[in-house]
């Protein structure tokens, strides 16, 4: 018997893609949203915070129709897309992934920006004297050390993108093998008479795939913390 | 030469700073907390911009109000060792040494690695992280990663305040090296007197954002009028002096100067080496004849310059010898009753001298012993 149905394949291959291309898209405009934030002052700056910070406290489902009314076909964003690259975000894998790259951008700032934040900035400024420039002391200095941070910080979104729901119904739909991630699946199963039993076995795969990745991310921020030196 | 005038407002603080300083040596920028002078070296690195002045080393200008020219710390090429030494957490001690030298063209590399890390004693530390290192090896790494920089001034912020004494005495012979072996001038930052003393060519005296006094350290030491600022426990003038001979039966050094000779407890240094005495205030006693019948053995012929007040009871006499300078902290009746007053001649004793013996490398325990002599 196999392990996994090919449903079941189906929807877990899809959801490691989608929130994959999600975090691969997202991380390093959220690298560079708490670098800014964590070190600099601006005007405006608390906007721009509250910005970041949005889809966390909106309900999915907004996220998801701000979405569909800028990204869809017709909207704004996605009208001036599709009519000059004939990109179409919505109901597609692609879309999918702009959903949960959003609603968990939010989750990669704050840890990034607090490793940012924890970085003394005087080491900086020595490597200033030493004759480096702002890429040069980013790459050499920052990164390396807001790198537990980041690493965290990407598997947590990363968990919490193959969970999203409302975001992802709302924007590209539930189109088995195209846009039906495993929290949709689990949906549509609960729908479905005599689905209980499927429900069951994609819930248990989403528990191991969370559980997995918390554990990743714990293991990981370890080992590159002691490769830093800071353990 | 270092050239420099800056001014600038820190709240309610203002910052006036004019000074020179030698392309050898130490230059010390010494005064109390908060007396503005880590701001002076923030902004000859390039960390702080002055708000009006001019800064240049030689002929090149790194900063000029007038001329709207501020060069970027990272194109200074300024060398910085901070207090708390800040090295890299993420690299090796070999990294961070090689971090400053690796952004310098390989053609305007005139310090090597090698000789730097032999120099100040690094060799079996290259592959350690700075986490495991103690206060001295730090800052020992700091030294050298700044130097390898290979920058045209090295700036030192007060970078023994973060050691205990045992440490402090490991590290200073060091910055004598570095002094001594590089031809790099040193602007540093520092409270504390001893290390002034020991290891400054020229001293700038820097009171509540103002210089007020620069020179060589024992023109500037012998001044009557500095004693509130330089601390007045630590009062006292500093003779340069040089190792006329040893007279080894005695356990004893003679040291001699354009103003006489001084005999003192063996010093471990060759014949003709230079030496350094602080001669505290309190330790010189002054007689109108050469005494006889006591344990004192140094007397030197003296002429009056200078009397000053320095307590409700206490005075302070600056006294020429030969073309250096002694201070006498004595009582103001003695003053009366000697007829003390600017041109008498009269016999300087001096009963204890407070050693800065051991310029030779090697950390020593001896480093601010006064002995009486």
């Amino acid at each position: 018997m196999e392990l996994l149905t090919p449903m079941e394949t189906t929807a877990l291959l899809l959801s490691l893609r989608v929130a994959g291309v999600a975090i691969a898209f997202g991380l390093p405009v959220a690298v560079l949203a708490a670098w800014v934030l964590g070190r600099y002052s601006f005007p405006g700056k608390t906007l721009v915070d509250g910005l970041v910070h949005l889809p966390l406290v909106l309900p999915p489902v907004v996220t998801g129709y701000i979405l569909l009314v800028t990204m869809g076909t017709k909207g704004v964003v996605g009208g001036w897309l599709y009519q000059t690259f004939g990109i179409k975000l919505i109901f597609t894998a692609e879309g999918a992934s702009l959903a949960v790259a959003v609603t968990s951008f939010p989750l990669m700032v704050r840890a990034i920006r607090l490793s940012v934040e924890a970085i003394d900035g005087g080491l900086e400024a020595a490597a200033r004297t030493l004759g480096a420039g702002p890429v040069d002391r980013f790459f050499t200095i920052l990164l390396p050390l807001m790198a537990p941070g980041l690493l965290s910080g990407a598997i947590v979104a990363f968990a919490a993108a193959m969970g999203e729901f409302g975001a992802v119904i709302t924007f590209v739909s539930n189109i088995p093998g195209k846009t039906q991630t495993l929290p949709l699946a689990i949906y549509a199963a609960t729908q479905e008479p005599g689905g209980d039993a499927v429900a069951a076995r994609l819930a248990a795969i989403s528990f191991g795939v969370a559980l997995l990745a918390l554990m990743l991310s714990e293991f990981l921020a370890n080992r590159v913390r002691r490769l830093i030196g800071q353990v | 030469m270092l050239d420099l005038h800056i001014r600038q407002t820190l709240g309610a603080f203002t910052l006036d700073i004019a000074f020179t300083a030698e392309e050898r040596g130490v230059t010390a920028l010494f005064g109390r907390s908060g007396s503005g002078k880590t701001s002076v070296i923030n902004a000859i690195a390039g960390l702080r911009r002055p708000d009006a002045g001019h800064i240049r080393i030689g002929d090149t200008v790194f900063f000029d109000s007038a001329r709207r020219i501020d060069v970027p710390v990272e194109k200074r090429r300024i060398g910085y060792v901070f207090q708390d030494s800040r090295l890299f957490p993420h690299m090796t001690v070999r990294s961070n040494l090689e971090y400053g030298l690796r952004r310098v063209p390989a053609g305007e590399r005139r310090i090597a690695f090698a000789p730097v890390v032999e120099l100040l004693g690094l060799g079996h530390l290259l592959d350690r992280r700075p986490r495991g290192l103690s206060g001295g090896e730090k800052q020992r790494v700091a030294f050298g990663r700044a130097l390898l920089a290979q920058p045209r001034l090295l700036l030192m912020d007060e970078p023994m305040a973060s050691l205990d004494t045992a440490r402090k005495a490991e590290i200073m012979p060091y910055i004598e090296r570095l002094r001594d072996e590089m031809n790099i001038p040193i602007v540093l930052v520092s409270h504390a007197l001893d290390e002034v003393v020991r290891l400054a060519t020229t001293m700038v005296l820097i009171a509540e954002g103002r210089v007020r006094a620069a020179g060589p350290v024992g023109a500037v030491m012998g001044r009557l009028d500095l004693s509130a600022v330089t601390g007045a426990q630590d009062a006292g003038a500093v003779l340069d002096l040089i190792v006329e001979h040893h007279v080894p039966e005695d356990g004893l050094s003679v040291l001699g100067f354009d103003g006489g000779r001084l005999t003192v407890p063996r010093i471990d240094r060759p014949t003709g080496a230079a030496v350094r005495l602080h001669i505290h205030a309190r330790d010189v006693i002054i007689a109108l004849q050469p005494p006889s019948g006591v344990s004192l053995r140094n007397a030197l012929a003296a002429t009056v310059v200078e009397v000053a007040e320095a307590g409700p009871s206490s005075a302070d006499v600056r006294l020429a010898v030969g073309g250096s300078f002694l201070i006498a902290r004595i009582t103001r009746a003695a003053v009366r009753e000697l007829e003390l007053a600017p041109g008498r001649p009269v016999v300087a004793l001096v009963k204890g001298i407070a050693f800065e013996p051991d310029s030779s490398g090697e950390p020593s325990d001896r480093r601010r012993r006064v002995v009486d002599v």
